[in-house]
């Protein structure tokens, strides 16, 4: 081990090397601090961009963009296909069990608490709807309401059924207990479907409007009624 | 805007939003806390009063809509079925903690009313929008059988 350098070693080379890499360093470090030090401005608060709207679910086709479809049993067809959303939308499928029992939520999941629909469907006679439904949603509950507040008898049960079942099933007046116009009626006018497009309580409301709704059902009526296979 | 509500056979003259659940103007406003409040939500049933004689869950019913009924609560509910009901509830120690018990009972009581000699089933319909955390069903079921049957052998 050598502790001195000894004499004969030339000593002017490393000192060289050494004030190289300090004038680098000192390049450096003044230029990271002419970075950090440069004004500018302060970063400002800015609004996000708004969420890309959703495609618009919530829509119904008018009766006129089905003029297009030449074959009146076709365009039936398709007119139906349209009702159908609103026909197979939660709002209005969990009043039209195949059981006794309603479903709720957009998940259709069995109601809570465990009602059954009793004899004239508006519940058993020591647990009526009314227990808990009223005459109107309630917002402070979340209640929805409706004084015809019942459940479709079963004969009229949706749940389980291809739309195209549905539709057979709405024509047959044994099963639905309404002639078309009745039907027509029921779809336009009546206040409890009404309900499907103001279910308060942060429910998704049935796609469109029910007079759109109504409009659809009178055009496939108009065109014979055909139901899809 | 104000109400005159009809609870326990006496009129009240109460100041409030008409949306206001019947169950807070009985608590906060006439203090009437035997009713209970459990969900808010008609979800378990602890709320039950009777209007014009029916059960109905206070948390769910706006006060305007009560203003035009006779509404009865726990702390007033009488008659043959309260009664049976009560001594029934007694003999068998029904009560856990007790909280879900206002409501049994109001249920009870109109089940009674509506059904002299209800069945398992009937109970278990009638009841089946009253929760109980401490389970004690099985006790309410066996009480609303007794409560039937002493008013059977009372008639
Ligand atoms: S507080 Fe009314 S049902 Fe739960
Ligand atoms: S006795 Fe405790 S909740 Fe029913």
């Amino acid at each position: 081990m050598r502790w001195r350098r000894s004499p004969s070693e030339p000593r002017r080379g490393r000192l060289r090397i050494g004030r190289w890499l300090f004038a680098t360093f000192a390049a450096m470090i003044a230029a990271t601090l002419v970075y950090a030090l440069y004004p500018r401005p302060m970063p400002q608060t800015q609004a996000i961009q708004i969420r890309q709207p959703l495609p618009d679910i919530a829509r119904l086709r008018t009766v006129a963009e089905f003029a297009a479809i030449a074959d009146l049993d076709q365009r039936s067809i398709a007119l139906f296909e349209e009702a159908g959303r609103v026909i197979q939308h939660p709002r209005c499928m969990n009043c039209h069990p195949r059981t006794d029992r309603p479903t709720q939520t957009d998940a259709m999941r069995p109601h809570r608490p465990w009602v059954s629909r009793g004899p004239d469907g508006a519940g058993e006679s020591a647990l009526r709807c009314s227990t808990c439904h009223g005459a109107t949603n309630f917002e402070s509950s979340g209640v929805p309401g409706n004084p015809m507040w019942m459940l479709a008898p079963i004969e009229m049960a949706w749940q389980g059924k291809t739309l195209g079942e549905i539709c057979r099933q709405l024509l047959d007046p044994a099963r639905s207990h309404m002639s078309r116009k009745e039907l027509l009626q029921h779809m336009s006018e009546d206040a409890l479907v009404g309900w499907a497009w103001h279910p308060g309580g942060g429910r998704k409301p049935a796609p469109g409007t029910q007079a759109e709704f109504g409009a659809i059902i009178k055009a496939w009526l108009d065109t014979g009624g055909k139901c899809p296979a | 805007m104000s109400y005159a509500i009809s609870v326990n056979g006496q009129i009240h003259h109460v100041e409030d939003d008409g949306q206001t659940p019947l169950l807070w103007v009985l608590r906060d406003t006439l203090k009437l806390t035997g009713t209970k409040y459990g969900c808010g939500v008609a979800q378990c049933g602890a709320c039950t009063v009777h209007v014009d004689g029916t059960p109905t869950r206070s948390c769910t019913l706006p006060l305007e809509v009560a203003a035009s009924a006779r509404i009865t609560t726990i702390e007033s509910i009488e008659g043959v079925e309260a009664q049976a009901i009560r001594d029934a509830w007694v003999a068998r120690d029904v009560p856990q903690c007790g909280f879900c018990q206002s409501g049994q009972i109001m249920s009870a009581v109109a089940l009674l009313r509506t059904l002299k000699t209800p069945t398992d089933r009937d109970i278990d319909v009638a009841m089946s929008g009253n929760i109980c955390r401490c389970a004690t069903y099985n006790r309410i079921r066996a009480a609303i059988h007794d409560a039937a049957a002493q008013l059977g052998t009372a008639r």
